[in-house]
């Protein structure tokens, strides 16, 4: 079994557990994933099952070359690990049922772009006041730094800039229900990126009893 | 604008809930678990609100409880934590919203009642049940086994 499958976020609802009481989840499209190469030791110098997923409108000649041996033309190609690698081969398909319900995933999806934003959207600024004698000081971000010495400003300074459309990881979100027969995921809370966004859902790396 | 999916999901916990809006009287009989037993406690009280939709809907229901103190509680409507919502009186009001009601106590609180309930979703329910009524009738003269 391999230990993560590519997904799209489909939206939120809520479900009702077994107390009855409603639980917000995310409602994923996890698989079918098809294994379109196998990273050996050997060969590549480390191992992992590469998985392909979605159907691709168009696809170039080297793409077209890549995933002819799998039998699919995949749309987005991601690489997770495996238990065991004896058994799998390319060609092979992974749905849903790869996780169970109760399991603890992670979730990595690219985050909603909110462009560029200033310090307090982006860092938490508080700003500053909005009285005493204040005028065009509202959302600035206040000082960045010293004088004389050391004479610039420090590398790594929360500054205005781009935010959002970044990699971002939700670890141990519960699975409260799998669908094996549409390949949905309930996974319990929100995960990053607009609906509709590529997912990558991996066996929690921490609490795995 | 949901995913077709996640209605169908949203539609698979639907219950059969019986027509009733803001402004009507409700007894609702919700589950309440004491320690390791549950019991069902009965709540009623007028609708002063519904909102959300699909799965989330929910309403609202305030009563006067003991020393004239108001009381609210709001149900999702789809719960399995409900047991059943009956409607003992449907009220005449003229917004969806009835928070004014919480300014008023006593006689100036109380809610005409409406003689029918006139609602085009009951009355189109109403014209559905006629309708079929009418056809069993027809259907059961045709075949020759009606009356006479």
């Amino acid at each position: 079994m391999v230990q993560g499958l590519i997904g799209r976020k489909l939206g939120m609802t809520q479900i009702f557990d077994e107390q009855g009481l409603a639980r917000p989840v995310t409602v994923i499209e996890a698989g079918p994933c098809v294994v379109t190469q196998v990273r050996t030791a050997e060969k590549d110098g480390y191992e992992a099952v590469q998985l392909g997923f979605g159907i691709a409108k168009k696809l170039n000649k080297p793409e077209k070359g890549h995933v002819k041996e799998s039998g699919h033309m995949v749309k987005t190609l991601r690489e997770v690990r495996a238990e065991d690698y004896s058994g799998i081969e390319v060609g092979q398909v992974f749905n849903a049922d790869t996780f169970a319900e109760g399991e603890l995933v992670d979730v990595t999806g690219t985050s909603k772009g909110r462009g560029f934003q200033g310090g307090m959207k982006r860092h938490g600024f508080s700003g500053s006041q909005k009285t005493h004698g204040q005028s065009d000081r509202q959302r600035a971000p206040g000082s960045i730094g010293s004088s004389a010495t050391p004479g610039r400003v420090i590398k790594g300074m929360k500054m205005a800039g781009h935010m959002g459309h970044e990699r971002v990881t939700v670890q141990n979100l519960k699975v409260l229900r799998v669908d094996t027969e549409r390949n949905l995921l309930l996974v319990e809370g929100s995960v990053p990126g607009p609906n509709k966004g590529t997912l990558l859902i991996r066996r929690a790396v921490k609490n795995q009893k | 604008m949901s995913h077709q999916l996640i209605r169908s999901i949203e539609q698979e916990q639907f219950k059969e809930v019986p027509h009733f809006q803001a402004g009507d009287t409700v007894r609702v009989h919700a589950k309440v678990v004491e320690g390791t037993r549950e019991r069902i406690q009965v709540f009623e009280g007028i609708v002063i609100r519904r909102r959300g939709g699909g799965i989330a809907e929910n309403f609202t229901v305030r009563r006067i409880a003991s020393h004239a103190v108001g009381v609210e509680r709001t149900f999702l409507i789809h719960s399995p934590r409900i047991d059943k919502i009956e409607v003992t009186r449907f009220g005449k009001v003229r917004r969806a919203k009835l928070y004014y009601l919480r300014g008023l106590t006593g006689r100036a609180a109380r809610i005409v009642e409406r003689r029918r309930d006139l609602t085009a979703a009951a009355r189109k329910a109403a014209e559905r049940a006629a309708a079929e009524e009418e056809a069993a009738r027809l259907a059961a003269l045709e075949s020759g086994t009606g009356c006479c």
